[in-house]
């Protein structure tokens, strides 16, 4: 089973994790930029943060055999909080980089004034750079957050199939289905979804623009929960193309827009060292 | 290395238009270079070039891209690598021997020496590495040895390992040989070059 985990927050892990997933068959994830846990007191801590995103964090994880993307964005939280919002002009430059897929977690946290301009600015900021958009929809008042996600997307003017609503369920899922969007699902140990509620979703809805994900972070979650999905998938009479598609192919489509994902020798064994080991072949 | 050879190498690009333009667009509107710098890779590939050997064509083109400035080499080559991912961090540390700079960009090799990026540590042991002072110098040595940076890595290895260097050795190989662990082959044989090279005896080989 080949695992391409299209939001993880491999920041907050150990070690340990990215050997279990190595082991587990991840090949391949996407960190998405985020809050830390807590409040960012200048523009100058996200820079320290987006450059461990496109330096250390990718090194770290090919020591694993782990191929490391990265997004990045003023997340929705913090865009509430005036001393972050001088990130939206240090954003461009990173958006250049080779290591950043997409422009993300961008959305809603609590559906602020503030939240509304930086959501719609930096959705134009990724039709102007060309990228793909990660939307991250709120833990609180869920569906009317997903509603009014849908409709600063369809404002923007970004093709919906250029963006991934995150974080649905099996109420948000009806309102996404059929906008053209990507559909992403966060499994988590308690909250938010399990593996079997997962295979009922798919059973329901479709392999089609869906995207599953561990969203492991620095609070209780588990790296190793798209592969259970894997499995919940096959023990339910899913294909191993199904799982595939899934697990794989879905991710590599949706960031591959971005023309920068890089997959070469994403199963070659672990460099440890340069100059000739980290080499990423041609395009 | 010299421009030229890096230019000649890159002849078989897959879009040479891209990397002429650029060329010529940086030295006109030296500017332009923050962005065409990191789109480099994605329009000129990232493999190894078959000559000059250990140089693959990113760097390579980066390299040329910080030559092809008119004035300001120092400024821009500290920007560049302050802005840079990883990759970019890397070509510039390669390309700062072939810059008219003198030992203006020295703190840029401290800062990668500081990092644990082996990739980093190695290119900053290139040519440009004879601006480091000695202790430093040594020190960014011990730190290939301890993370497993070959030693081919450092230029003028032999020209500037001097006796200090070889106790700093000897006394990490005591180290690893008291903890049941092995010393790369290429750091056992230059402390056997340095005439440090007897290796102390433990209990555990009594
Ligand atoms: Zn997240």
């Amino acid at each position: 089973m080949r695992i391409f985990d299209p939001h993880i927050h491999m920041t907050s892990r150990t070690t340990d994790d990215y050997e279990r997933m190595a082991a587990a068959g991840v090949r391949a994830v996407v960190e998405p930029a985020f809050w830390l846990g807590q409040p960012r007191t200048s523009a100058a801590s996200f820079v320290d943060y987006f450059d461990s995103l496109i330096g250390w964090e990718p090194f770290r994880a090919g020591q694993f055999g782990v191929r490391h993307h990265a997004t990045v964005a003023l997340n929705p939280k913090e865009a509430n909080d005036p001393r972050c919002h001088p990130v939206l002009d240090l954003l461009p430059r990173y958006l250049d980089k080779d290591g950043v897929v997409a422009i993300g977690e961008i959305g809603y946290d609590s559906m602020t004034r503030a939240e509304d301009a930086a959501f719609a600015g930096q959705l134009a900021l990724a039709v102007a750079h060309d990228l793909p958009a990660l939307v991250h929809t709120p833990h609180r008042d869920k569906a009317r957050g997903v509603e009014r996600t849908l409709a600063v997307v369809a404002e923007s003017g970004i093709e919906p199939g250029r963006v991934l609503v995150d974080h649905l369920n099996e109420v948000t899922v009806k309102l996404v289905r059929d906008t053209g969007c990507w559909l992403g699902f966060s499994i988590y140990p308690e909250t938010k979804m399990s593996p079997p509620r997962m295979v009922e979703l798919l059973k329901t809805y479709g392999t089609e623009r869906m995207l599953v994900n561990s969203a492991a972070d620095w609070g209780r979650s588990d790296p190793l929960l798209t592969r259970a999905t894997g499995e919940a998938m096959l023990l339910a009479g899913f294909t191993e193309d199904d799982v595939d598609r899934v697990l794989w192919r879905n991710p590599v489509e949706f960031y591959g827009q971005s023309g920068k994902l890089d997959l070469t020798d994403v199963d070659a064994p672990a460099p440890t060292f340069a100059g000739n080991s980290i080499l990423r072949g041609g395009e | 290395m010299t421009p030229d050879r890096l230019r000649a190498a890159l002849r078989g690009v897959p879009d040479p238009q891209w990397l002429d333009a650029a060329l010529r667009r940086v030295a006109t509107e030296p500017k332009a270079i923050a962005r065409l710098f990191a789109t480099a890779a994605r329009r000129c590939g990232r493999g190894p070039l078959p000559d000059p050997p250990g140089w693959t064509v990113d760097e390579a083109a980066r390299a040329l891209l910080l030559t092809a400035l008119p004035a300001d080499h120092a400024a821009a080559a500290d920007s560049l690598y302050r802005h840079g991912d990883a990759a970019e961090k890397r070509a510039v540390l390669r390309a700062l021997p072939l810059l008219p700079i003198g030992a203006a960009c020295v703190p840029l090799l401290h800062d990668a020496i500081r990092t644990n990026d082996t990739r980093l540590i190695a290119a900053a042991l290139g040519p440009y590495s004879r601006h480091l002072e000695q202790p430093a110098w040594r020190q960014a040595v011990l730190k290939c040895v301890f993370t497993g940076v070959p030693l081919a890595a450092v230029d003028d290895l032999h020209g500037r390992a001097d006796g200090e260097l070889a106790a700093m050795l000897a006394a990490f190989a005591a180290e690893r040989h008291a903890a049941g662990r092995t010393m790369p082959a290429d750091a056992t044989d230059l402390l056997d070059r340095l005439g440090a090279g007897s290796h102390p005896t433990t209990a555990r080989e009594a």
